[in-house]
């Protein structure tokens, strides 16, 4: 064999041809990354197109109605914006779980729980802003974590499913909060605040307001900086922190987590309690806002935990990805009023919500596995050159 | 881990053996036969027609059934709903089926009764059960793999003569074990596996089960006499009174490890051998702190880390290079410098304080890459797109970069290339110049012996035996690894000077098998070969006992294999024919 003199291919360290590579690569996840949620948001469009046809609809009538509402009017973008804060704030705080292999359901009624004991220790002091509104979240954030740290434990000590658990103590706020919320205990004996006729906590005083920005559509929620903050503290914290890292490891693989000093149990415990406390932040925008409240009734809203489930998936759990998810359900979410008006049927939009988890799931796995198996069909084609061309040095030397 | 330039041919009517360390590429090649895995290049014949399997439902079509290590039954259905679960359409699920399951239990002497419940029965039923459901399949060819793993001697016996009694009805059985004794028992042919590929046929008749284990481990010897003492006195770990009791599936409580004991000194590399399951994998985690101690207590350099946190006790100075790296060792997919990070977040350069520093990890992976010769595009790409030998010298150069005081090493070049072992080899004896203790764990024995300063033999979770590498030979570990030998082993200068003959008569024992293999029913050779083996037998005067009694069991069985190949003259020879080759260019499975 003659002496080969050709370089091997761009395996050494640093030089040009490796970084061109680099890039490619790079580029090719964020391809895939942003089609398997796009694939998801047609498909769903393509399904609710079909059916509203089907039903004697036009779809683009329809589609063109709520577009018009949600980014065309102030009233509307004001009404999707409010809703996404607090669908961010469940998205995150599920996400949180759900990056560590947790999978928290119970967001619903630890937020329940929290925005409940919330408004009641609201409801009992009067203080200035400054502090009043500190305390309200503070104690919101202790009881849904607390709430949340029942499955971590019952996990930790008994290997119980977070996800059985998580759904049963839902099932357990509700009663709790039934319990709580009876004239004498959480609710005022006698008035109180609000109509006689629906049993409420004790309003919290007006200092209770969280500041609201004034727009031509109406009030926007302050806790929309809120939740901006939430977002970047979590990038911050999962891709900067050494508790970040851990808890990426262990959702990655808890044995070689494990077997590289990560303290499993404890992690569980940690996780799921941020995650609770996260949730516990759910309900706040409303009940801080003199528009809708300043007190827990029985009309609070109620299921924006599994919302947040749907959300996190869609936004495959990274802060950006859940922002423009919440933005998405709370455009849907706030414009299928306008197809009710209009006589178009507005389960049109639960539809797409149902159809975009669905695919989105599906879409997920199948792109990950894809993008896997060519990354390590690249790599190896790479080194099978490299390994070829070294092969043959070897021989002529 | 792939397979490459595998042949095998299995004749109607026996049983073939199928050896090889654990990771030897066995289990990928049974996935090819089953049609779990497909073969990238190779055929596979069946009673001299070539085949293709898509999934194992056309190898189950084609007379091929699997039997696997861990059963597939429903515990809360009976036997009958378990067989017939699948496969209804073939006799129903009534009477016609439960007289079915009837038929073939007793053909084959199983004992199976079909309205048993699954819960209540034993783990040899078990696997009876199993049996029974690929033959009502109406499976030829059965595949098993390592049936006796699970089972007491007891039912070894009761398997071994279940496997004559379907021998002796015409069903072809593979038969995958790392047992030599067992195989030897119960094998009419062998076939060895290691590195992934076949390195080997045996005849049972007139093999011994030291060449059998030389021919699994291989003898490429890493040269131990070129190299001066690093030992010092300086005792680095000490490990006292270890046990460990487990519960297994079925709740009764094992004892794992047993009243272990060891002194690791710097510079000094300690190594365990032990046939796998021995204890191996708990004495590194209970070292590691990933599992808790019922006693004992493990000291590094002084400091008692007896009840500390695998964190800490990496912190104090353990490096780790997990037996299973992908489980234990990677985040696969995490990009490169992720798993550079992995196992030390908490020290430089990966993090300050609280803080992570990609920038600085990301720098000293790119080190790594280039010291330790890793092979890859880049630190971006995820630790799953790299071969394993790449993937293991990643972590080798990330347990190094640390000062460890202690490396354990788990099988360390288990599915390398050879390339790699050598590097990773080389690393470890500069790091032992520089005062590294390493507990070394291997079932390579060659290795072992090549690397360590002493040996210690673990058997049945307790450390039975001790050796000087200097003064033993593989062959005497292994019988050792067996249980045969405690105390110290050492083997005789004479048979120390003949290891190389024994490796030149194994050579001549092969050559013999493969001559018989072609002369087929020559009685002649196998007589010759027997005789061949008992030479270099008797050359070894120090494991003279046990070593006759295995060339006596060869001898009889020797006869045995006789009559069986002569009564084999019959027509329709070859059941299953397989020439398969893969690139292991590629690893992540």
């Amino acid at each position: 064999m003659t002496t080969s003199t050709e370089p091997s291919p761009g395996l050494g360290l640093g030089g040009a041809p490796r970084r061109g590579r680099f890039q490619r690569i790079d580029r090719e996840r964020l391809l895939l990354a942003i089609a398997a949620p796009v694939l998801a948001v047609v498909i769903a469009f393509a399904i609710s197109s079909l059916l509203l046809a089907i039903s004697g609809k036009d779809p683009f009538q329809a589609f063109s109605l709520m577009g018009n509402y949600g980014l065309g009017t102030s009233d509307g973008q004001v009404a999707v914006l409010n809703k996404a804060t607090t669908y961010y704030i469940a998205g995150v705080a599920v996400a949180f779980g759900f990056r560590m292999n947790l999978f928290n359901i119970g967001a619903d009624g630890q937020y329940r729980l929290a925005a409940l004991f919330a408004a009641f220790v609201g409801g009992a002091v009067n203080l200035p802003s400054f502090i009043e509104i500190p305390l309200v979240l503070i104690t919101a954030m202790l009881v849904g974590g607390l709430w949340a740290a029942i499955a971590g434990v019952l996990k930790v000590t008994r290997g119980v499913s977070e996800v059985i658990s998580t759904i049963m103590l839902n099932a357990i706020t509700t009663g709790v909060i039934g319990l709580l919320l009876v004239p004498g205990r959480f609710v005022p004996s006698v008035g109180g605040g609000g109509s006689s006729n629906s049993v409420q906590t004790k309003m919290m005083a007006p200092s209770s307001d969280f500041f609201t920005l004034n727009t031509q559509g109406g009030q926007l929620y302050g806790f929309i900086i809120v939740a901006v903050l939430i977002g970047v503290l979590f990038q911050l914290v999962l891709s900067r922190t050494r508790f970040g890292f851990d808890l990426r490891a262990t959702g990655r693989s808890e044995e070689a987590a494990g077997a590289s000093g990560v303290n499993v149990k404890r992690m569980v415990l940690t996780s799921m309690c941020i995650s609770g406390a996260l949730a516990g932040l759910i309900g706040m925008p409303d009940l801080l806002s003199a528009d809708t409240g300043h007190y827990f009734g029985q009309s609070f809203q109620a299921g924006v935990g599994f919302t947040g489930i749907a959300i996190a998936l869609l936004g495959r759990n990274t802060p950006v990805g859940i922002a423009f998810a919440a933005l998405l359900w709370a455009f849907l979410d706030a414009t299928n009023g306008q197809l009710s008006t209009n006589n178009y049927p507005p389960e049109i939009a639960n539809v797409m919500q149902g159809t975009i988890v669905i695919c989105v799931v599906v879409a997920y796995e199948l792109v990950r596995r894809f993008g896997l198996k060519r990354q390590q069909q690249k790599v190896g084609a790479q080194l099978a050159a490299q390994a070829a061309a070294a092969a043959k040095k070897e021989v002529a030397a | 881990m792939a397979n490459h330039d595998i042949n095998l041919t299995v004749r109607t009517g026996t049983v073939h053996a199928l050896m090889g360390e654990n990771g030897a590429g066995k289990s990928t090649l049974m996935k090819i036969l089953y049609g779990m895995q497909k073969p990238d290049e190779g055929t596979i014949t069946i009673n001299g027609e070539q085949v293709e399997f898509a999934t194992p439902g056309d190898a189950i079509t084609r007379g091929i059934g699997m039997v696997h290590q861990h059963f597939m039954l429903a515990d809360n259905l009976t036997v009958l709903e378990n067989v017939v679960l699948g496969s209804e359409k073939l006799y129903g699920i009534g009477a016609r089926a439960k007289a079915k399951i009837k038929e073939i239990s007793d053909q084959y002497g199983l004992g199976v009764r079909p309205d048993a419940l699954v819960e209540d029965l034993g783990v040899a039923d078990r696997q009876r059960v199993e049996i029974l459901k690929v033959l009502y399949r109406g499976a030829r060819i059965l595949i098993l793999d390592e049936p006796t793993a699970v089972l007491v001697p007891q039912e070894v016996d009761a398997l071994f003569d279940n496997l004559r009694d379907l021998k002796s009805e015409g069903v072809t059985v593979i038969f995958i074990s790392h047992k030599l004794h067992e195989v030897l028992s119960v094998a009419d042919a062998i076939s060895v596996i290691r590195r992934g590929t076949t390195v080997g046929d045996a005849d049972p008749g007139s093999v011994t089960a030291r060449e059998l284990a030389e021919l699994m481990v291989g003898s490429e010897l890493p040269s131990p006499e070129s190299r001066e003492s690093t030992v010092t006195d300086v005792e680095m770990l000490k490990v006292e009174g270890l046990r460990i009791a487990k519960a297994d599936a079925e709740g009764i409580e094992r004892v794992v490890l047993d009243d272990v004991s060891l002194t690791i000194r710097k510079g000094e590399i300690l190594g365990v051998a032990g046939v796998e399951g021995n204890g191996q994998a708990e004495l590194v985690e209970a070292i590691m702190g990933m599992l808790p101690l019922d006693a004992g207590t493990v000291v590094l350099d002084g400091q008692d880390l007896t009840g500390k946190l695998t964190r800490a006790r990496r912190e104090a100075g353990i490096g780790y290079v997990p037996e299973d790296r992908h489980r234990h060792g990677l985040l696969l997919e995490a990009p490169l410098w992720e798993n550079r990070i992995l196992g030390h977040v908490t020290e430089t350069p990966n993090s300050k304080g609280f803080v992570l520093d990609p920038a600085a990890a990301r720098r000293d992976t790119e080190r790594i890459v280039r010291e330790y010769d890793v092979r890859t595009p880049g630190i971006e790409v995820t630790a799953a797109s790299l071969s394993g030998g790449n993937q293991q010298k990643l972590i080798v150069g990330r347990e190094m970069s640390h000062n460890p005081k202690l490396l354990i090493a788990a099988h360390p070049t288990r599915g390398v290339d050879v390339g790699a072992q050598a590097q990773i080899w080389g690393q470890i004896r500069a790091a032992q110049q520089e005062g590294l203790a390493v507990l070394l764990i291997s079932a390579d024995l060659d290795e072992l012996i090549g690397l360590s300063d002493t040996i210690r033999v673990i058997y049945r979770g307790r450390l039975v035996a001790d050796a000087d590498p200097a003064t033993v030979t593989a062959e005497d570990l292994g019988t050792a690894m067996t249980g045969a030998a405690a105390g110290r082993i050492e083997s005789a200068d004479e048979a120390l000077a003949e290891a190389a003959v024994v490796a030149e008569a194994a050579a001549v024992v092969e050559d013999a098998a493969a001559a018989e293999a072609a002369v087929a029913a020559e009685g002649a050779a196998v007589t010759e070969a027997a005789a061949v083996t008992e030479d270099a037998g008797t050359a070894e005067a120090a494991v003279a006992a046990e070593g006759a009694a295995v060339t006596e069991g060869a001898a009889a069985t020797a006869a045995v294999t006789e009559d069986a190949v002569v009564a084999e003259d019959v027509p329709g020879e070859d059941a299953t024919t397989t020439d398969t080759a893969g690139d292991d260019a590629q690893a992540g499975e």
